[in-house]
C-alpha cells in the first residue's frame, strides 16, 4: 500500500494527466529532490521556485487568473505565516470582483507535529485557514483519502487549501488506491526516484483512477453509539485506536474523520451527536480560537437540547511553539492517553 | 492631516525646467527631457490623448465631489497622473485571455481605463457604491477596478501585492506564445514592500525571463510621509539594474515623452518576452485620498495646463477649445451622477453571492 507522500505523487500525476494542471513549484519541488518530503518526485510540471513564500502564492494567484491550474507547495506551514494577506486575497477575490474572477489554485503544505521538529516544523495551520474564507480547506487521514482529496482539490475552480499532516507522510494506508500495484516494493521501484544521480530516472506511473472523493463528505470511521469523535489529520488515527482501546472497557465510540474543514459535513456530525448525545473534537493546533471551538459553539447553539454532557475540545496547549525535547512535544499536542482520558470524562458526566 | 506642501507655492506652471539644486539640498530627481516645443506625434493622437486626460480629470474631480456631498464614503484615485496614464491605456492590448495584455492596476487608474474605452459611469457607480457597479456590485472603495473581458484583474487595497501575480500571469502569456504582456503598475512608496521584489526576482531568472512591464508611478508621497525620508534610492529604477533589466525614469508629467517612452518599453518587453522596468515621475493632485482632505494641491506641476500650453502654442488646441472640453465632459458626468444617484444598492441578502466560484451562495451556518 502506498505511503501518503507516494499518494500524493500520484494524485499529483493523475492531476498532471487528466485535469489540466500546470504547475506544480515550490522551494525543492522539482527535480533533482521532488521536494523535501518526496511529495513530488517524477512529475513532469514540476519546477523550482525562488525561496520566496509571498511570491510562491503570488505567482500561484497570477498563473490561476491567466487560465493556469498551479499546485504551489509551502515547504512547512511554519512559513505560510507572511502570505496570510496574499491568502485573504485569493479567498476574496471571486466575491471581490463581484463574481468576475476566480482562481482555480492548490496550496498544499505539510502541517503539524509528530517528526520532533521543534518550534518551526510542527505549526498547524487548521485554525488559521479557517479563519479565511473563499477557500476550501481539506487535511487527509490515510493516503487514499490524500490521493481523492487532492484530485478533488484539483478539479475545483476556487483556490483549495491542501494540509498534509507531516507525522503520517510515511504511515501505509490500509486502503488500495485505485490503480496502485497492491506490492509495496513494486510500487516503490515505479515511482519513488533513487538515491544518488536521478539525471536519466523517469517514473513508471500506474494507470491511475479518480476514487470520487468529494470536498465536504466526512468519514465514520468507526461507528459508536455511545460518544461522536470528531477529528481530522494526525490526531485522528488516535482517535481511532482510542476508540478501539476503550471498546474493550465496554465504551462504545463513533468515530468521524472530518476530511474537510471547509466546506465541512455538518451532516455527518449532527446526525452522531443526535445519536450519542456527547461529542469530543480533537485537534492539534493551539486551543484558543480553533476550529474545534467553533464546532463545539455549533454543537452548543444548535444540539444543546440533544447532549447529555458539556461539548468538549480538546486542542494542542495555547503555548509560543512546541518544544524539540519529547517530554515537550508530548505535553503540547493531544496524544492517545489523552484522547482516551477525555472520552472517559465524557463518559462519566451524567445529566 | 497630510498637506501636498514640498515644493515651493511658487513653482513655476510653464513647460519643466528642472533646476539644478541648490548646493545644501539633496539632489532630488536627474533632469528628464520633456516638455519641449516639439510635439513628434500625430495631431490626432496628442488631440485625443488631451481630451481623455481632461475626461479623465473630469471624472475625478467629481468622484470627489460625490465624496464631499455624501455620495460615497471614500474616495482614491489619480488626478496629476493623466499624462502618463493615458498613453499607457492607448498602448495597452486590449481583451481577454493570455493573447492579451494582463493589467495589474493600483487604486489610481482611472485614465488608464478611460483611455482604453472605459464608459466612466461605472467609477461614479463604484463611488456610489450601487448594486450596477461594473468591477465589484458596491462591495469595494472608487478605484478598485475589475473587468475580466479587458484582462483587469480586481484592484485591492493592500499596497504591492499586484507586483507579486504579475509574473504568473506572464508565464502563462510567454508559454502561451504571441505578444501578450502583463503590466503592473503601482506607487514609489510600496516599493518598500517585499512583493516589489519578488516582482523583480521571479520575472528576471536566468533564461526564464518573463514579460512583465514593471511600472512604478513616482509622486514622491507614501501618504503624509516624504520618498527621501523612508527610502535610499535615488531612481527607483535602479532597483532593476542589479537584477539585470532594461530599466528608465521618465517624466511622467509629459504625455509625449511618456507616449514614446511607454511605446519603445511595451515594444521591448512585446518583442523580446523580457522584464522592464519604468518609474514615472508624476504628480499627486489631491492628496493621497478623501482621508487627507482631498483637496487640490497647488504646489505640485499639473499635467493639463502645461500639456495645453504647448498645445496652444503649436496652434493645435485654442484657450477656447479647451474650455470647451471640460465644460462637456463637466456636464456629462454631471449627469451621469444625477442618474447614478438614483440607482439602487446591493440587497443585503447578497453578501453570500460569488463566496464560491459555481455554488450558489448562501449562509453555511443557516438551517
Amino acid at each position: 500500500m502506498a505511503n501518503m507522500a507516494q499518494a500524493v505523487r500520484m494524485a499529483l500525476h493523475y492531476a498532471e494527466e487528466n485535469l489540466g494542471v500546470t504547475d506544480i513549484f515550490g522551494e525543492d519541488v522539482g527535480a533533482p529532490l521532488g521536494g523535501v518530503f518526496t511529495c513530488t518526485q517524477g512529475l513532469k510540471t514540476t519546477w523550482n521556485s525562488p525561496l520566496d513564500e509571498r511570491g510562491i502564492i503570488s505567482m500561484a494567484m497570477g498563473i490561476a487568473l491567466a487560465g493556469g491550474r498551479p499546485i504551489a507547495e509551502i515547504q512547512f506551514c511554519d512559513y505560510i505565516f507572511n502570505t496570510i494577506d496574499l491568502l485573504k486575497l485569493a479567498g476574496n477575490t471571486h466575491w471581490a470582483s463581484n463574481g468576475q474572477w476566480n482562481l482555480p489554485m492548490v496550496v498544499m503544505t505539510p502541517v503539524g507535529s509528530g517528526i520532533r521538529g521543534s518550534i518551526y516544523h510542527s505549526h498547524s495551520f487548521d485554525a488559521s485557514a479557517t479563519h479565511i474564507p473563499g477557500w476550501k480547506i481539506v487535511m487527509p487521514s490515510t493516503p487514499l483519502d490524500a490521493y481523492g482529496l487532492l484530485i478533488a482539490a484539483c478539479k475545483e475552480t476556487n483556490p483549495v487549501m491542501f494540509l498534509i499532516p507531516k507525522a503520517l507522510m510515511r504511515i501505509r494506508g490500509a486502503e488500495l488506491i485505485p490503480g496502485e500495484p497492491g506490492e509495496d516494493k513494486a510500487l516503490s521501484k515505479m515511482i519513488d526516484a533513487p538515491l544518488g544521480d536521478r539525471s536519466k530516472w523517469q517514473a513508471q506511473w500506474p494507470v491511475l483512477e479518480d476514487p470520487g472523493i468529494q470536498i465536504g463528505k466526512a468519514k465514520i470511521v468507526r461507528a459508536g453509539s455511545q460518544v461522536t469523535v470528531v477529528s481530522y489529520g494526525r490526531t485522528l488515527p488516535l482517535c481511532a485506536a482510542a476508540a478501539e482501546k476503550l471498546a474493550g472497557e465496554g465504551v462504545d465510540a463513533e468515530v468521524i474523520d472530518l476530511r474537510s474543514l471547509w466546506p465541512y459535513d455538518w451532516d455527518a456530525i449532527k446526525a452522531s451527536i443526535e445519536k450519542t448525545g456527547r461529542v469530543l473534537f480533537v485537534n492539534e493546533d493551539t486551543e484558543v480560537t480553533n476550529f474545534g471551538e467553533h464546532l463545539v459553539r455549533r454543537t452548543a447553539e444548535q444540539l444543546f437540547f440533544k447532549l447529555l454532557a458539556p461539548p468538549k475540545l480538546l486542542a494542542g496547549k495555547f503555548v509560543p511553539g512546541i518544544g524539540l525535547a519529547d517530554p515537550l512535544e508530548m505535553a503540547s499536542v493531544p496524544q492517545q492517553h489523552d484522547v482516551e482520558k477525555s472520552i472517559r470524562e465524557l463518559i462519566a458526566i451524567q445529566p | 492631516m497630510a498637506r501636498d506642501a514640498k515644493k515651493s507655492s511658487a513653482a513655476k506652471k510653464g513647460p519643466k525646467v528642472v533646476p539644478a539644486p541648490a548646493p545644501s539640498a539633496p539632489p532630488k530627481f536627474k533632469a528628464v527631457v520633456t516638455h519641449s516645443d516639439e510635439l513628434p506625434l500625430d495631431k490626432e493622437l496628442l488631440l485625443s490623448m488631451h481630451d481623455t486626460m481632461v475626461k479623465a480629470r473630469v471624472l475625478e474631480e467629481r468622484l470627489i465631489a460625490m465624496y464631499k456631498t455624501g455620495h460615497g464614503y471614500f474616495w482614491i484615485g489619480g488626478p496629476g497622473e493623466e499624462a502618463f496614464n493615458v498613453p499607457l491605456g492607448l498602448l495597452i492590448k486590449k481583451g481577454a485571455g493570455p493573447a492579451f495584455d494582463y493589467l495589474h492596476f493600483h487604486y489610481r487608474q482611472s485614465a488608464t481605463l478611460l483611455a482604453m474605452g472605459e464608459d466612466p459611469i461605472g467609477a461614479l457607480r463604484q463611488m456610489k457604491n450601487t448594486a450596477s457597479d461594473p468591477y465589484s456590485g458596491g462591495r469595494n472603495f472608487a478605484g478598485h477596478f475589475s473587468k475580466k473581458d479587458w484582462n483587469i484583474v480586481p484592484v485591492s487595497s493592500p499596497i504591492e501585492v499586484q507586483y507579486g501575480m504579475a509574473p504568473g500571469t506572464a508565464l502563462v502569456q510567454k508559454r502561451f506564445g504571441g505578444d501578450g504582456i502583463s503590466i503592473v503598475t503601482g506607487g514609489d512608496a510600496g516599493t518598500a514592500e517585499g512583493d516589489f521584489a519578488s516582482c523583480l526576482v521571479w520575472s528576471s531568472r536566468k533564461d526564464q525571463e518573463l514579460p512583465v512591464l514593471i511600472i512604478v508611478t513616482n509622486n514622491r508621497w507614501g501618504i503624509s510621509t516624504p520618498f527621501d525620508q523612508v527610502q535610499g534610492v535615488e531612481r527607483i529604477s535602479d532597483r532593476g539594474v542589479a537584477f539585470g533589466m532594461r530599466t528608465k525614469t521618465i517624466d511622467g508629467n509629459d504625455p509625449i515623452s511618456a507616449y514614446l517612452e511607454l511605446k519603445e518599453a511595451f515594444e521591448y518587453v512585446r518583442t523580446e518576452r523580457k522584464p522592464y522596468l519604468v518609474e514615472a515621475r508624476v504628480s499627486r493632485l489631491y492628496g493621497h485620498s478623501s482621508a487627507s482632505g482631498a483637496n487640490f494641491a497647488t504646489s505640485e506641476d499639473d499635467c493639463i495646463p502645461l500639456f495645453e500650453a504647448r498645445l496652444e502654442k503649436a496652434g493645435l488646441l485654442s484657450k477656447a477649445q479647451a474650455k470647451a472640453i471640460r465644460e462637456k465632459y463637466t456636464e456629462e458626468l454631471a449627469e451621469m451622477a444625477r442618474q447614478v444617484k438614483e440607482e439602487p444598492f446591493p440587497e443585503p441578502s447578497t453578501i453570500w453571492d460569488h463566496v464560491f466560484h459555481g455554488e450558489q451562495g448562501k449562509d453555511p451556518l443557516g438551517e
